[in-house]
């Protein structure tokens, strides 16, 4: 069987939060035209409250090497050596760099592959893949406007492929057989055994919270996905499984304070709003003055976070309300309740 | 092409597959409102207030917002433009624009045709409902000609796509990134990520691209309608207004008239109510420098030295070469510009004929370019210690004041310019166009040439010389909207290469191979004069060539079409001869490198 149909059949899905059938994107770049192609491994893990890539990378860079030289092989199948895959790119977080440079460079020698470093200010949008293609190329780090998708105008206009650590990781053990349907989870937050998991990718949270003897004993909610932009849930709706890139943050509900939590959000993307679209760049802006108003305006707050999800050029500006809009409608009918039943809050 | 069908407010619409939402919406009478984008340009999306509901195809999938401007039509996609969720999002994101731009609407010559007030009545938008976050922006002034204001800015990113990929000028950048990010001049391009590489120096050339391709007027021409104002109030200065080829094709758009349309007489009509005292057509210096610019072209060829010889009446060109590449100042033409020759004129011969003081003479030139108001602050080009142009200002800003002064311009009896630097032929037209300085040059190098003269001045010794001299009138291969236009051509059993660069962008393969040519005519803007940086806005290709037909109609029907058949022009040029020093300072100039 061909990799393309062991990754079809193993269903696999990219591992960087979207969750887009792998073989989908792979076939994708192999029926794009181009003279040349390239394989972008997206090793920039900038969501807060995420380590399961730099933990890969620490642990099985060769697997996730052997993907990437998989996905050139894939793509370099063709019927004349003018449409061979040129060069793999790892965009590597500054830090994980610092780590482990020596490791990968020797891993990496007489390879098509190399390392290029994310600069240590490309902040969170230097993670999103047009991103990623921008950055390498020397243009300024934000996100394209798509289409055209990077599957077909990647790098420097060539069809690209980009996938997450995690995704090159799963098809080197899809192509050797080793894949069990596992994934990576990073537990963090008011817990006591923090740390990056791989388990069955089917687990609810709240059985992930348990084998990892994390379930917390005290009032809490958790945000599902990443710090930033992941989803905030209560404690009773946990029985589903973790969506994205496999994150889960613990928050006592004792112990933070839930306007200095929303406050942390939106200065978070206030801080790495890149300013290409108005409904972000402006948007976020607006969104911390009103909050920070004795008297907050929540009509228009929330029209802004509407038309930030709705209007905005690219999945940052997307998922910049997510944790504000779950959290309003899923954590904080619960502590006004506690503060009504116990007056103590 | 293949044609589909889609539903717009649940009307039922047959349009060609690969068209935006925008464009078949507007096609089909749908106004979608736009700010950053640009037919010159592909979009880009950032503005976000032409956003639109659709449904993917007949009512599969969630209806999403979508840029109308950026998102092609699908079959059987479901297009609305009227919900709830529409009209929220769209006027927010205008209304946050709208605390980007800090109004200053009573000095804004953008005041009666500005797109956010528009926005505003139409959508009945506050303007005011966040508060002004950019008050304390700067404002960036390049020489006496361009300017960017970041109090105005909405960043759309227009003016930078104007500067690096239109003009290669890339003397714009932009700095920091969200609410932080500006646009400031930048003085090195650093080339990341080859970061090794010498920095190469950059600076602005004052084509102005940048204020034409500006939605909101933050790029603008560094504004001088004021000072005309003022001058105009003062009896006892005689005002002389000189109006340039292009003005005359472009003006109209600013009343509401078609593109191209030719207004000369109305130009001259209003400067006139306007309370200029007198009002030259700038096409007369323009047949001076046609003659003084071919009589040195058939010099350069004859000496075989000098080649090839660039034309300078551009001045962003002038700019671009004395910063840029000063080791080819030399291959310019001494030749000073069409404003120049026409003001050095008006302030020397005029002055003498009319007898009024130098002193008292103040010259303002309506010019469809702000590197011209860098050009007339030259000291280089004074003469006897004064300045030739007291006052430039652009199309837009005579516009302004038509419209300030409630002149009905369209409905004006025209008019016909002061002799006698007033009338011109059909050569001085076209350096409205790019390749038309190259055409008229070429009408009477041949004539030169052929009749054997150095100077348009001598006149024809034997006259059987005259029957040989039916030189070219058209020459074709110079004209239309290409990128760089070249022939070779041959006048009077001499070969030559020549080539015309339309807009500066297009140089750097010119100037890779220098050798291969006799004579190369330069145009900062895109399709020359008719599109530069002081022109209407809108100003499109499609304008352009709208605007560039007319100049073409207008050489077509002048009773003279070469330069050296105006005999009031040779007269003036006579005139000079016996001059000595005088004919110098009003006919030739030199360059100095400025880096």
């Amino acid at each position: 069987m061909d990799i393309l149909s062991k990754i079809k059949k193993a269903n696999l899905v990219g591992r960087g939060g979207a969750g887009f059938p792998t073989a989908k994107k792979w076939e994708a770049v192999k029926n794009a035209i181009g003279d040349k192609k390239y394989v972008v491994c997206n090793a920039a893990e900038g969501e807060p409250g995420v380590y399961k890539d730099g933990y890969i990378l620490e642990h099985f860079a060769d697997r996730v090497i052997d993907g990437m030289k998989i996905a050139i092989n894939f793509l370099s199948l063709g019927d004349a050596r003018d449409r061979s895959a040129e060069k793999g790119y790892i965009f590597l977080n500054y830090n994980y760099n610092k780590k482990l440079n020596k490791k990968l460079t020797v891993s990496l020698k007489d390879s098509k592959i190399e390392i290029f470093v994310k600069p240590i200010n490309a902040g969170y949008i230097g993670g999103e893949e047009s991103a990623v293609l921008n950055t390498i190329e020397g243009r300024r780090i934000e996100p394209r406007l798509k289409p055209p998708f990077p599957t077909t105008n990647g790098l420097w206009g060539y069809p690209t492929l980009i996938n997450n650590v995690e995704t090159f990781y799963n098809v080197s053990l899809v192509a050797s057989g080793d894949y069990k349907n596992k994934r990576f989870y990073t537990i963090t937050g008011d817990c006591s055994n923090e740390g990056v998991y791989e388990l069955p990718d089917n687990l609810t949270i709240e059985k992930l919270l348990n084998q990892t003897k994390n379930y917390p004993k005290f009032p809490f909610f958790a945000q599902i996905g990443g710090l930033a932009s992941g989803e905030a849930l209560n404690s009773s709706q946990l029985k589903r499984q973790a969506s994205g890139v496999g994150s889960i943050a613990v928050y006592s509900l004792g112990k933070n304070n839930f306007k200095k939590v929303i406050k942390g959000w939106l200065d978070f993307f206030a801080n790495e709003s890149c300013g290409q679209c108005t409904p972000c760049r402006e948007g976020t802006y607006r969104l911390n003055e009103i909050f920070s108003k004795e008297k907050i305006d929540w009509v228009l707050f929330n029209s802004l976070l509407d038309n930030l999800s709705d209007t905005s050029l690219c999945a940052l500006g997307g998922s910049a309300p997510i944790a504000i809009k779950s959290f309003m409608k899923n954590v904080y009918p619960q502590i006004y309740k506690s503060v009504t039943n116990t007056t103590n809050l | 092409m293949k044609e589909i069908k889609i539903k717009i407010n649940g009307r039922e619409v047959i349009c060609n597959e690969g068209k935006t939402i925008m464009q078949v919406a507007r096609a089909n009478g749908v106004d979608i409102p736009g700010l950053c984008g640009h037919a010159d340009f592909s979009p880009k999306a950032n503005c976000r207030i032409c956003v639109v509901e659709i449904t993917p195809s007949a009512g599969s999938g969630q209806a999403k917002l979508v840029t109308a401007c950026s998102t092609q039509v699908e079959d059987g996609m479901e297009i609305r433009t009227d919900t709830e969720r529409v009209k929220r999002s769209r006027n927010l994101n205008i209304e946050l624009i709208f605390a980007e731009h800090i109004e200053k609407c009573p000095t804004c010559v953008w005041r009666v045709n500005c797109k956010l007030l528009e926005l505003a009545d139409k959508y009945k938008i506050e303007i005011t409902k966040f508060s002004d976050r950019k008050g304390k922006r700067k404002i960036y002034k390049f020489a006496n000609a361009v300017e960017i204001d970041g109090t105005q800015c909405v960043d759309c990113r227009n003016c930078l796509e104007a500067c690096s990929n239109l003009q290669k000028i890339n003397y714009l950048g932009l700095k920091g990134k969200g609410i932080n990010q500006e646009i400031v001049p930048v003085n090195e391009k650093s080339v990341f990520p080859f970061i090794y590489k010498k920095a190469l120096k950059v600076d602005c050339i004052y084509c102005g691209q940048c204020a034409v391709y500006c939605p909101v007027g933050a790029a603008q021409e560094q504004t001088h309608w004021q000072l005309v104002e003022k001058v105009l109030r003062d009896k006892s200065k005689v005002v002389v207004a000189q109006f340039a080829p292009s003005i005359r094709v472009s003006i109209g758009e600013e009343f509401g008239l078609e593109h191209g349309k030719i207004m000369s007489g109305q130009v001259v009509a209003a400067l006139k109510r306007l309370g200029f005292n007198y009002v030259f057509d700038v096409n007369f210096g323009a047949d001076i420098t046609t003659m003084v610019e071919a009589e040195e072209l058939v010099q350069r060829i004859k000496n075989s030295s000098g080649l090839p010889m660039f034309t300078s009446c551009c001045p962003a060109w002038v700019k671009y070469i004395e910063f840029y590449r000063p080791d080819l100042m030399s291959n310019l033409t001494t030749a000073r510009s069409p404003q120049m020759h026409s003001a050095g004129l008006i302030k020397t011969y005029w002055a003498e004929k009319m007898k009024i003081s130098v002193k008292n003479i103040v010259v303002v030139s309506i010019m469809p370019c702000t590197a011209k108001k860098f050009e007339a602050g030259r000291a280089e080009l004074k003469i006897g210690g004064n300045p030739p142009v007291d006052y430039v200002i652009t199309t837009r800003e005579l516009a302004w004041l038509i419209k300030k002064n409630k002149i009905n311009f369209s409905k004006l009896k025209s008019a016909a310019a002061d002799n006698p630097l007033g009338a011109a032929s059909g050569a001085a037209a076209i350096y409205g166009a790019t390749g038309g300085v190259m055409e008229s040059a070429l009408r009477t190098a041949e004539y030169l040439l052929m009749t054997a003269q150095d100077s348009v001045c001598a006149g024809v010794k034997e006259k059987n010389k005259l029957k040989f001299c039916n030189s070219r009138i058209e020459f074709k291969d110079m004209r239309g909207q290409d990128g760089v236009k070249e022939a070779l051509i041959e006048m009077a059993g001499k070969k030559l290469r020549i080539a015309a660069v339309n807009g500066i962008g297009n140089i750097a393969p010119i100037l890779k191979k220098l050798k291969d040519y006799d004579y190369v005519e330069v145009m900062a803007c895109p399709d020359g004069c008719i599109g530069g940086g002081g022109q209407p806005i809108p100003t499109t290709a499609a304008i352009r060539k709208k605007r560039l037909e007319a100049l073409y109609k207008i050489d077509v029907k002048s009773k003279i079409r070469r330069a050296h058949e105006n005999e009031e022009a040779v007269g003036a040029l006579k005139w000079l001869e016996g001059k000595g020093r005088l004919k110098n300072q009003v006919l030739y100039t030199g360059y100095k490198k400025r880096r």
